[in-house]
């Protein structure tokens, strides 16, 4: 009995390792070697070594596009903060009939392809789209605002895609909070502000912290969205690298690229692990 | 001195459809340790929350001193409330925890350190100020919990099943330790508990709830000596319940029909022939002779049984005890100096008896 229970014990954890090994660890580590070979027009890569592709990074023009990304993605994580918070937190105090419902609402965007929806959105905002249409109607406008093909537009896209991840994390760490901590802060005399400040965000750091990381990292590397709704007039991270790769055809140079993202990411999480205890980091998960 | 801290003036709450709550009335005084006592859902919590402002009762009034508290909400209520969780902030140090209240009434840091430190000492806890809640053991964090509530000088303090998480020992000392605090501060104790003996033990006054009705309030001498129906004397402690009818009625006593027995009982009730009455007997007051203890002229007023178990629980015997009917009664008998004679043994013959006018006689209630 218990030999049969330790054969499946690593039975399944074999199986996880062999699965991260292929399809996790295995592309990281061939980013990793390729970023220090040398591009070929006629093979993707040489089998030369390299620190060139790292050096070219130092160029100002690439440091431009890394602000702005990181200009971006920041922005883009505030604005689902503060939209997500406050919807998580109705979610999680709704009651428990309609609460399966407003998750459901949350996740069904996800059923069609982000892409379609970048399109639909191109549709809301456009000159003669949906948006201009009803301001123009209600007399709020008398010409139409421009707002695709802009900063403003890649933000909407990003905020509206990623949302959802803000969400998410934000909702199950409420929801898990015990309501008697909010109703021991009234008890002491606390008006809604100071529970708000001193109870409420620390106690769902986690899932502030969790949410963040996964608005921030995909909004770092988004492509298609400031293409679509930017006009590729902006070039950020995620253009930078889709074009070393599909169009320069300079592999070593988009992984060069892709592993300073990872580094960035790396020294984000690090700083969170180091400021946060186990406790904090067993609620993330 | 003893004026009414807190009235509940018809008083009613309702939870969707479920009336967790029937209309109820109750005076508390001044320095009162009273305790609200019922099975889960009897409606206990809600009293307390309706007190603390928690939740809004449907009718009726609260008046806390005096002022009508109604619609005010729990920050402004000058009650604090110590929870069954405890509901130590986790993320905050013991001192941190005990100082929120006070910080939220901005008061001077100076001051709020005196006062934090000092609680700390009362509940002795002052070394471990720096410490988080989950540093600390059940029994600390329940001390946390009280000086946390009482450092705010609260004219109530309202204590929700505060002992239950602990292991049996420390709840012992704790109620207490309570009991001591609350002499120490002077201040009202609003106490609930599903723990009869918890209530006996620390209570002035105790409120004995069921399905959302008060149905007996009184001192703990009261309610276990003079229960007001049938469901507090199952409640409290231990009864034996015969179930019968008055014969008749002459000179403040009634004759009742029991095992075959004739007895009659003192009329405390000024009841009447023809009424069905129960007859409730705590297994204390029993007395159970063995056969050859007593002469069988005096066994007139006595029923016969037969011991069905024996069990030792160290002060007391307590036995059951098989009358005649079929029925069994509990009997716990004390070691004493005088009856050095207490191994019964099963399937022996027996006479039991009770001192008349320690019976108590309720009008029959219908089983519901």
């Amino acid at each position: 009995m218990k030999k049969k229970a330790s054969f499946f014990k690593i039975f399944s954890v074999s199986v996880i390792w062999l699965w991260l090994g292929i399809f996790a660890l295995t592309p990281i580590f061939l980013t990793f070697i390729t970023s220090f070979l040398t591009s070929d027009s006629n093979s993707i890569v040489k089998l030369t070594p390299t620190l060139a592709n790292y050096s070219d990074l130092l160029n100002h023009a690439y440091f431009s596009i890394l602000l702005q990304s990181l200009y971006l993605a920041t922005s883009c994580t505030i604005i689902c903060l503060i939209i997500g918070y406050p919807f998580a937190f109705i979610i999680a105090r709704s009651q428990s009939k309609h609460r399966s419902l407003l998750l459901l609402l949350v996740i069904i965007p996800f059923w069609t392809s982000s892409l379609i929806r970048t399109y639909a959105i191109m549709a809301i905002l456009k000159a003669k789209g949906i948006l201009n249409g009803l301001l123009l109607a209600l007399g709020i406008i008398d010409q139409p605002l421009q707002i695709l093909y802009s900063n403003m537009a890649v933000l909407i896209g990003c905020v509206y895609d990623l949302l959802p991840f803000m969400i998410l994390p934000l909702y199950t760490n409420i929801e898990k909070l015990n309501q008697s901590y909010l109703e021991a802060a009234k008890d002491l005399g606390a008006n809604w502000f100071t529970t708000f400040i001193k109870i409420l965000i620390p106690l769902t750091m986690p899932g502030i912290i969790a949410g963040s990381v996964l608005v921030f990292l995909p909004t770092m590397t988004m492509f298609y969205i400031p293409v679509l709704l930017g006009g590729a007039k902006n070039l950020l991270l995620g253009n930078l690298i889709e074009h070393q790769f599909l169009t320069a055809n300079n592999w070593p140079l988009g992984t060069a690229i892709s592993v300073i993202i990872t580094l960035f990411m790396g020294i984000f999480i690090l700083i969170y692990w180091r400021n946060s205890d186990e406790e904090d980091r067993e609620s993330l998960v | 001195m003893t004026h009414n801290i807190i009235e509940l003036a018809g008083v009613s709450k309702k939870f969707g459809n479920y009336q967790a709550l029937h209309e109820t009335s109750i005076t508390i005084k001044n320095g009162e340790f009273i305790t609200l006592l019922g099975p889960s859902g009897c409606g206990k919590t809600t009293v307390l929350r309706l007190i603390s402002g928690f939740d809004k009762p449907d009718t009726g009034k609260i008046y806390i001193d005096g002022r009508d508290v109604t619609d005010l909400p729990p920050e402004k209520r000058h009650l604090n409330t110590v929870f069954q969780s405890y509901a130590l902030f986790p993320h905050m140090t013991v001192y941190d925890n005990v100082a929120f209240g006070l910080r939220c009434k901005k008061i001077a840091e100076q001051e709020i350190q005196k006062r934090v430190m000092d609680i700390l000492r009362t509940v002795k806890l002052e070394q471990l100020a720096e410490r988080k809640p989950n540093q600390l053991s059940g029994g600390q964090q329940q001390r946390v919990a009280i000086a946390r509530a009482v450092v705010n000088e609260p004219i109530v303090l309202l204590l929700d099943e505060p002992l239950s998480a602990l292991d049996y020992n420390l709840r012992k000392d704790m109620q207490i330790e309570l009991k001591q605090l609350q002499r120490r501060l002077g201040i009202t104790f609003i106490f609930v508990t599903h723990d009869q003996e918890e209530a006996l033990s620390m209570s002035d006054r105790v409120a004995i709830m069921n399905e959302g009705y008060m149905e007996q309030l009184g001192t703990p001498k009261d309610v276990y000596e003079e229960p007001t129906s049938l469901y507090v004397a199952n409640f409290i402690g231990e009864a034996n319940i015969f179930t019968t009818e008055i014969i008749e009625t002459y000179d403040n006593k009634l004759v009742v029909e029991i095992e075959g027995k004739r007895l009659a009982l003192n009329n405390k009730k000024d009841l009447v022939a023809k009424y069905m009455v129960h007859v409730i007997i705590r297994p204390e007051d029993i007395t159970v002779w063995g056969e050859n203890e007593i002469l069988p002229e005096e066994t007139k007023n006595m029923l016969p049984g037969i011991v069905e178990q024996v069990i030792y629980k160290g002060s007391t015997v307590d036995l059951i005890v098989r009358l005649p009917s079929g029925k069994k009664i509990l009997a716990a008998e004390f070691f004493n100096e005088d009856d050095e004679k207490l191994d019964y043994h099963t399937t022996e013959n027996v006479w039991v008896d009770w001192i008349p006018g320690w019976e108590v006689i309720l009008p029959h209630e219908e089983k519901s």
